[in-house]
């Protein structure tokens, strides 16, 4: 029993960062309507930029140059890509990101280096053991995987949020809808899509500081978003809640099945075990977690 | 004035349906067909067939297949990488496990399984649609990595997945010379073209299209979209996988499954972007740029005798290939076969526009 | 009016009620058409015309009644099955495939015909080649009816709206229909296009002897070319009869000139 509740548990905790950069897709996709796969870039360039700055200066000020590092970004990819492929298709804007994708991988580490850098936000590495009374052995948990899922979980609140209550988010919901519309009652679409990308950029940031402090910043960090593409996948490219949820349920069942199901067929499972997962959810809920059934119109 | 079909007066549908209706594009194709089963052999050198000719064909051929599905029947497909795999591995069991097999027919063979493989991961399509089907599809390329890095049987239990093929042997004769595997790999990718071809001019080839433009009304006139679409997954791997043996067997020799990884899918999906979707022509031409394009972006430096990295030039490739892509769809999301077609167009009028 | 024979019931639908969440698209219809006949479906906007024909070929599944097409009685079908049973259809918003050219599109109206296996296609080889030309010769006939040779070869996307239009009833004539559904084929026509469509349309009718239910806005093109009109308005059937008894009705007139419900 404390052997399940402990792996849930840590499920839970991977599953707040999947809902987080899952988020990034989401928000970026209500806005401009494009499926984002730089975003791993952009994790990728984020923690290189922190990384590298926190060497020559205080934590915080690196923080806040990455992330005017990520608004810089977001800025340039408004001005070159998006403005000029406005009323194209979906698949082609898809496709352009991973234009974007390419170049921001090269010129990050072109400006930043690609060695392996350390980022050591000072918490302690050695797992805890609490309610030891309760169980047999009591629950393994990791503070720093705990500190990470409280980050997470508080801007994946923050977001939700600013979606629902803040007037950009507002305006961002009618972008979203009709890019015509919203363009002719006056909501200027090229600041909206700035702002979003640079929300997603800082999300981007966060969670590239997260991982970063896990695995070390390196190349392999662009390849740790393709993780929340299931979620997604799942909770569908524009709903914030499905995003969340979706995020705790490939979290959870990944690490059930790494636990439970990895041994018995060979094991490293976790790189497709989410993308059964969605698809078989798909198979039989097409619309998604949250999505309304819709019926093609003729 | 040079690209007329004026004048060229068809008397009965037999001729009008031809493969190439219009005269000037019948000599253009032999002229091509004359350049790679002549010219090239005796000049090419064999730096140029390794490094060029023959990856460029067994490329292009999985262009064509990735082509049907994407461009075509409008199932993108992000997994391409990982169905070469399933033709590479399929073909290397076929030829340590039954060794009297002729290595065509392993290559056929692989083509097959290849074929239920992907049919399998086709099947999402048929409840989701577009940029959902598109990620999906990644499933396949991780499904994949794992499998053969981790399931030992399928590499005769060689760690990590690496595998390597004796030296090609068909119809009793050694196949080692690059010559004699360009001879190979050119013919099945001629045959395979004129097949693509056929296909889309045929009754399938239609209602794959009408899928991808207007699914509702394909089902109105009668199209079974299971069919469609899966039929439209299983042609375009059998393409993918007979590519992904001919590229383990004639171009690797030995591989492993980074090999066809999902960088390899996506090379493939921009291969068939820049040369044009819905285009058998445009896959050969996105093939020719993708090869050629980090050839000549290595040359440059060396050329301006400016010295850099190994690093530092994998890096600058990857930003000037980034931008490139963006500049591509900015300028001419319907590819090189646009251009192409514009200019036939230009030829056809001049010097009398209009 | 020439004569043709209007012959049995053909098609009829029972009790057909279709609702999108809150939306009650269609409730409790009823209607039939005879074969040969024109029937027309009119009604203000949102009345449910179009979603009467999406029931009937498939495309939406109402939650109650049934459908019987020359006999046949189902509650629910795909419209690839739909299709296969005779009946072919044009749609409100043009629904052509915009990648092909005219003679692709018409030639995937005859998809159904096609019996060639995916081998003979790959080589363009023995029933393959010559259902190719049989049905091309077919295709071209229609071609010749609508008046379309000069643009045959040209990607329907390119073309004007009226020609669109046409091409998209050719495409459904090529499927060689019992029962051909038209909806809206002369919205947003001038008048002699729309004279030419009515023309089309009539002409279908008598030389084939097609069974046509058709939708349109135009009253005089309507009183024109039906034998018989159903009126809906918000989902319900509110009249059914004649183009002259249609005209009467008084609740037909208080529909059309917006009396409150
Ligand atoms: N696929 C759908 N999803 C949701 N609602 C639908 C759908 N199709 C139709 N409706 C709704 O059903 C009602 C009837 O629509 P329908 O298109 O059948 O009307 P119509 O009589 O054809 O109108 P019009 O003259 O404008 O074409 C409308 O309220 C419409 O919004
Ligand atoms: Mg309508």
């Amino acid at each position: 029993m404390g052997a399940l509740i402990e792996v849930v548990l840590g499920g839970l905790m991977a599953g707040l960062l999947y809902s987080l950069v899952a988020l990034g897709f989401v928000l970026i996709f209500k806005a401009s309507g494009v499926f984002n796969f730089a975003q791993g870039a952009m994790v990728l360039l984020a923690a290189l930029a922190f990384a590298r700055f926190s060497e020559v200066m205080p934590m915080p000020l690196a923080f806040i140059l990455a992330a005017l590092v990520m608004v810089l970004v977001a800025f340039m990819i408004e001005k070159l890509v998006l403005r000029h492929l406005v009323n194209q298709e979906g698949i082609i804007l898809f496709l352009a990101t991973f234009g974007i994708t390419y170049f921001i991988e090269g010129a990050g580490q072109l400006i930043f280096g690609s060695d392996i850098y350390r980022i050591d936000l000072g918490l302690p590495k050695e797992p805890k053991i609490i309610l030891e009374s309760t169980f047999d052995g009591g629950i393994l948990i990791s503070i720093e995987d705990l500190v990470a899922a409280a980050v997470a979980g508080l801007l994946v609140l923050l977001l939700a949020l600013f979606f629902q209550k803040t007037s950009t988010g507002r305006a961002l919901r009618a972008v979203a809808d009709d890019h015509q519309a919203a363009q002719s009652i006056g909501i200027p679409l090229n600041r909206i899509w700035v702002i979003v990308w640079s929300v997603s950029g800082f999300v981007a940031l966060i969670a590239g500081i997260i991982w970063g402090g896990k695995l070390g910043v390196q190349f392999s960090l662009a390849l740790v978003a393709l993780k929340a593409i299931p979620v997604v996948i799942l909770g569908g490219f524009t709903s914030v809640p499905g995003a969340i949820l979706g995020g705790l349920i490939i979290g959870v069942g990944e690490k059930l099945a790494e636990v439970y199901l990895g041994p018995i067929i060979g094991g490293g499972i976790e790189n497709w075990f989410a993308y059964a997962l969605a698809l078989m959810f798909l198979l039989f809920r097409p619309e998604g977690l949250f999505g309304e059934r819709h019926i093609d119109r003729v | 004035m040079f690209y007329r079909e004026n004048g060229q007066y068809k008397t009965s549908y037999k001729a009008d349906q031809a493969l190439f209706p219009i005269v000037q594009d019948r000599i253009f194709i032999g002229l091509v067909m004359v350049i790679a089963f002549i010219v090239i052999p005796v000049f090419a050198s064999e730096y140029l067939f390794r490094a060029i000719f023959i990856p460029f064909l067994i490329l292009a051929l999985a262009a064509i297949g990735l082509n049907l599905l994407v461009g075509y029947c409008g199932q993108i497909s992000l997994g391409t990488g990982a169905f070469m795999m399933v033709g590479a591995y399929a073909a290397y069991n076929l030829a340590i496990r039954i060794p009297e097999l002729n290595l065509l027919v392993v290559f056929l063979l692989a083509g097959f399984v290849t074929t239920i493989v992907g049919m399998a991961f086709g099947i999402p399509s048929l409840r989701i649609k577009g940029l959902y089907l598109a990620v999906a599809t990644l499933a396949a390329q991780f499904f994949m990595d794992w499998l053969f890095s981790r399931v030992k049987w399928f590499t005769n239990e060689s760690s990590s997945g690496a595998v390597s093929v004796p030296e090609l042997q068909l119809f009793g004769f050694l196949w080692n010379s690059p010559v004699q595997k360009y001879f190979l790999v050119l013919c099945i990718v001629a045959l395979f073209a004129l097949i693509a071809r056929n296909l889309v001019r045929s009754n399938i080839g239609r209602s794959w299209m009408a899928t991808r433009d207007m699914d509702v009304a394909a089902e109105i006139i009668g199209i079974r979209p299971m069919y469609a679409k899966l039929s439209a997954f299983a042609v375009s791997s059998f393409f993918v996988g007979v590519a992904g043996a001919l590229w383990g067997f004639v171009h690797l020799g030995s591989w492993e499954p980074a090999a066809f990884d999902v960088n390899r899918s996506f090379t493939l999906i921009f291969m068939v972007i820049i040369g044009g979707l819905g285009s058998i022509l445009g896959s050969f031409l996105g093939a020719a740029f993708i090869i050629f394009l980090p050839i000549v972006l290595n040359q440059i430096p060396a050329f301006f005798g400016i010295p850099i990295s190994t690093a530092t030039a994998a890096h600058l490739e990857s930003m000037i290939f980034g931008a490139l892509i963006i500049f591509f769809l900015i300028v001419e999301p319907h590819g090189l076969a646009r251009l192409w077609a514009i200019a036939k167009e230009k030829l056809r009028l001049w010097p009398f526009p209009h | 009016m020439i004569a043709r024979d209007i012959g049995e019931v053909i098609l009829k639908v029972e009790e057909i009620s279709l609702a999108f969440g809150g939306v009650q698209a269609l409730s409790n219809i009823s209607f039939d058409v005879r074969e040969h006949e024109v029937r027309a479906i009119i009604g203000p906007n949102g009345a449910g015309k179009s979603s009467m024909l999406n029931v009937i070929n498939g495309v939406y599944h109402p939650q109650k009644g049934s459908v019987t097409f020359k006999g046949e009685k189902r509650t629910q079908m795909d419209p690839h099955k739909v299709a296969s049973q005779g009946v072919a259809r044009t749609f409100q918003n043009i629904a052509l495939f915009k990648g092909m050219s005219v003679l692709d599109n018409l030639m995937t109206g005859r998809t159904l015909m096609m019996k060639a296996n995916l081998f003979q296609q790959a080589f363009y080889w023995g029933a393959a080649q010559r259902e190719e030309i049989k049905h091309r010769e077919r295709v071209e006939e229609i071609i010749d009816f609508l008046e379309i040779q000069s643009i045959r070869k040209t990607p329907v996307g390119r073309l004007p709206y009226g020609l669109q239009k046409r091409v998209e009833l050719g495409r459904a004539l090529a499927a060689e229909p019992t029962l051909l559904l038209l909806d809206e084929p002369m919205a947003g026509m001038n008048v002699e296009e729309k004279q030419d469509m009515c023309r089309f349309v009539l002409d279908v009718n008598e030389e084939f002897g097609t069974t046509i239910v058709l939708i349109e806005h135009d009253m005089g093109v309507v009183m024109d070319i039906s034998d018989r009109v159903v009126v809906l308005d918000y989902g319900k059937k509110i009249g059914d009869g004649s183009p002259d008894e249609v005209r009467n009705n008084q609740a037909v007139i208080d529909a059309y000139l917006g009396v409150a419900h």
